[in-house]
């Protein structure tokens, strides 16, 4: 039996080909790489970028961008660590608010919200582009950091907090349970919602959709919201497996997350894509930055490498999508 | 001379054209009939050198060609002209119709005064009015076809292919398409030409070549054969368009508007519609007759909550007062629109038709339902007689007949009282036309009210009980069913 390169079977399932055959070339060069030790430490790495990434894979779904979520990933972070460790003190009136690790967690979410509902605002309201209003926020946030924490990292957050990002949890790290959960929220929305249908509408024609009666402007703000609130919680991650906060955390994370949507094989100009493949994309960049750094590539050699692995994978999916 | 011999092109299941052979003369409209998917537009797609893989010989004047891509047929003198335009809507129109062959000053920069004096003389030639530095999204389509006419007119085409040219233009802008093609043809220029408008083709084309599931099934003269045997060898049976007959006992009515004026977005100062006022009764189709640029798709935009700013009129649905301030509020009061152009307004083409139809009536939030979404396009499908494997379909793999029909699918699953349609069966074959003016027939007979837009006379004849007759943004005329003919609709419809 001949199994034909073209064959829909193995298109669907191409960047998990991609995936195996990389796994199978890096183990072949370094025997470190098939050790549970290592491949629980990529786990636990791409966690963060899983959950800034399912996030994204919404907002490029209805053919957006999102610039700002590393930067709302920094300022998150450091509001979490700051608000754990030094709490909330009013002094003028003499008050001191003290906050748990679940209170500090859901209030940077909550403060993910808030960027993503603004950036999801001035770009429905003002009709301004997504990748500008984003450019903004990027650096809106990143100076918000900066101001909060006085450029100084905010360490020493407590054990309990630790183990969001170091523990583990039925012989699974914990911040792997975390993005398994984000995906399945996501998922769900994708596949099971009215909500996840527009998505997709919008980004294949906003203008049909418009027609149909559907509320764009609230679909779009729900989405840069969702996105927000998915970095918060890479910040979050992030944030306790260090167990410090850094005002520069999060810095360029939002390429690693836009070149996991891409390489999942969602499309940029929207409307067709999957959260799963996202998650496989995610998974690539983890292994292909694990695999240099066992292989000893030098740094500057893992990024042109990391540029042309996403080149390949775009100029894979549009040669398929040309033989459609 | 151009001519195919034995041309065969396959895709994945799907045999498109299967050993057609044709022959189109100089000096001579040759004409292409047949239904959509018959595979017409395959053929022009390898004439043009977009398909460069196919068996069998294209030859041009006794030469075998085959070219790689849509350059190198240009340049071997085959033009051609697209249903849907090609034009880039920021760009002016002479930078559009000089678009990769500028004239250049000695220096190597563009020379933009000799470009618009060259674009003048050509305007002048194809008597289009238009100030060569206008940019294209200004103008109407039918001035646009005129641009892509003087495109392949600048560069010197022989073989000038037209795809279904006049299925947006008024009549005037087809008479002076028609009269263009006169003069191309006295120049010895090979027109091939594509339409479903068969009274046109009898007025200007001298052979014909039919096509039917990809087979060559016919060719001959014009002048030997009659309407009905072509269209008995397009689709295999004879099909014919019945007159309305009414007697416009229509008591309730649905839909009241009053002074609709709509401001012109790009003109503050200019009004786009002119104090409109009419009434819609329950259960009766009322025709909207009128020239490109009349008002028609602007009347039923403002209507259906599209222009929340620039328009303004009283209107009352179901003796209840209202305001459309957008879509959803329309679709609420029991509206539905099906817009003209599906491709950009009315289908997410990368969506299924199940999905497509189900965008109408899900809520913003909430749960899908798959099961219900099923049966129900499954319905549809049916009724429509929707040519599809399965309501999984991607929307894109439909013939344009059976997309218009999941368009309407989509509004109908609305529950609509009134029905706007904005010509519901442009650019497709005359079997769906057919079905879907049975089905319109239906609805109203099932007390839908039905707002018309056509620019197809004998549409709106066949279809309407009352037929309203726009031009410049006014309505100018109103007659019942029995009272109207070509005509007076025509007449009315010229501006003065």
């Amino acid at each position: 039996m001949t199994i034909s390169l073209n064959h829909p079977l193995i298109k669907k399932s191409q960047s998990l080909i991609a995936l195996f055959l990389l796994c199978l070339f890096i183990s072949l060069l370094s025997d470190k790489f098939m050790t549970s030790a290592n491949l629980w430490n990529v786990l636990r790495q791409i966690s963060v970028n899983v959950c800034i990434s399912v996030g994204m894979t919404l907002v490029v779904l209805m053919a957006g961008i999102d610039l700002s979520v590393g930067s709302v990933l920094g300022f998150t972070a450091a509001v979490c660590a700051g608000l754990l460790k030094n709490g909330l003190a009013f002094e003028s009136m003499d008050l001191f608010v003290g906050f748990t690790v679940l209170g500090a967690i859901l209030v940077s979410i909550l403060i993910g919200l808030v960027l993503g509902l603004f950036n999801g605002w001035v770009i429905t309201k003002f009709s301004i582009p997504p990748f500008v209003a984003t450019l903004a926020m990027l650096t809106i946030a990143r100076g918000l950091t900066m101001l909060y924490t006085e450029g100084i990292p905010i360490s020493n957050l407590g054990t309990e907090f630790e183990f969001i990002g170091s523990g583990w949890m039925l012989g699974i790290p914990v911040p792997v349970w975390i993005s398994i959960f984000m995906v399945l929220i996501v998922v769900f929305l994708t596949k099971k919602t009215t909500f996840g249908r527009y998505i997709y509408a919008i980004g294949g024609n906003e203008r049909a959709a418009f027609l149909s009666g559907i509320n764009i402007n609230k679909i779009k703000l729900a989405v840069y919201g969702i996105a927000g609130m998915m970095a918060a919680v890479g910040g979050v991650l992030v944030t306790s497996r260090l167990n410090s906060a850094q005002p520069n955390a999060g810095t360029s994370y939002e390429l690693d997350s836009i070149a996991a949507v891409v390489i999942g094989g969602t499309s940029l100009s929207g409307g067709i894509g999957t959260v799963a493949g996202t998650v496989i994309g995610a998974v690539i960049i983890g292994v292909l930055n694990n695999g240099l750094v066992l292989l000893d590539v030098s740094p500057f050699w893992q990024q042109v490498v990391k540029g042309f692995v996403i080149l390949l994978a775009v100029i894979i999916d549009k040669m398929n999508q040309k033989n459609k | 001379m151009l001519e195919a011999i034995n041309i065969s092109k396959e895709f994945p299941g799907v045999k498109a054209l299967n050993q057609v052979n044709f022959k189109f003369y100089p000096g001579k409209v040759n004409a292409i009939l047949g239904e959509n998917g018959a595979g017409k537009s395959t053929l022009l797609k390898i004439l043009t050198g977009v398909y460069t893989q196919y068996d069998g010989e294209i030859q041009l004047n006794g030469e075998t060609v085959s070219f790689s891509n849509i350059k190198e047929a240009q340049n071997a003198g085959i033009a051609i002209i697209h249903q849907e335009l090609n034009l880039i809507p920021e760009l002016s129109v002479t930078e559009n119709l000089f678009l990769g062959r500028e004239i250049k000053t000695s220096l190597g920069l563009l020379d933009s005064s000799k470009m618009e004096a060259e674009a003048k003389r050509l305007f002048e030639k194809i008597q289009l009015n238009v100030n060569p530095k206008t940019l294209v999204q200004h103008l109407k389509v039918g001035e646009q076809q005129l641009i892509e006419i003087a495109k392949a007119l600048l560069c010197n085409a022989d073989v000038i292919l037209m795809d279904e040219p006049t299925s947006a233009l008024s009549d005037k802008e087809i008479e002076n398409l028609h009269r263009i093609i006169y003069e191309l043809k006295k120049e010895g220029k090979t027109i091939v030409y594509i339409s479903h408008k068969m009274d046109e083709l009898f007025k200007i084309a001298e052979n014909y070549t039919v096509l039917r599931d990809g087979n060559s099934i016919d060719e001959g003269e014009m002048k030997n054969t009659t309407e009905q045997e072509l269209i008995r060898k397009m689709v295999g049976r004879d099909v014919l368009i019945e007159k309305k007959n009414t007697q416009n006992q229509f008591e309730n009515t649905i839909l009241k508007v009053k002074n609709l004026n709509l401001i012109n977005p790009n003109d503050k100062k200019r009004k786009l519609l002119h104090d409109i006022s009419f009434e819609l009764k329950k259960g009766e189709i009322l025709g909207i007759f009128g020239l490109m640029g009349a008002g028609r798709t602007e009347l039923l935009e403002t209507l259906f909550g599209m222009h929340p700013t620039n328009g303004s009129y009283n209107l009352e649905i179901d003796q209840k007062n209202t305001f459309h301030k957008k879509p959803k509020d329309a679709i609420e009061n029991g509206l539905a629109f099906v817009t003209e152009d599906r491709k950009t307004e009315g289908l997410v083409l990368g969506m299924d038709i199940s999905s497509n139809i189900s965008l109408t009536y899900l809520p913003t939030f909430g749960l899908l339902t798959p099961s219900k979404d099923k049966s129900s396009s499954k319905d549809y499908i049916e009724k429509l007689r929707i040519k599809t494997p399965s309501e999984m379909q991607l929307c894109q793999n439909l013939s344009g007949g059976n997309q218009q029909k999941v368009v309407l699918a989509k509004w109908l699953a609305t529950n609509p009282q009134i029905l706007m349609m904005d010509e519901p069966t442009r650019g497709i074959d005359i079997n769906a036309k057919n079905e879907i003016y049975n089905l319109i027939k239906e609805l109203a007979a099932n007390q839908m009210s039905i707002l018309l837009v056509s620019s197809e006379i004998p549409e709106i004849l066949a279809l309407s009980d009352r037929i309203l007759v726009m031009a410049e943004g006014k309505i100018k005329a109103s007659y019942l069913a029995a009272e109207a003919n070509e005509d007076k609709l025509l007449k009315s419809a010229l501006p003065e």
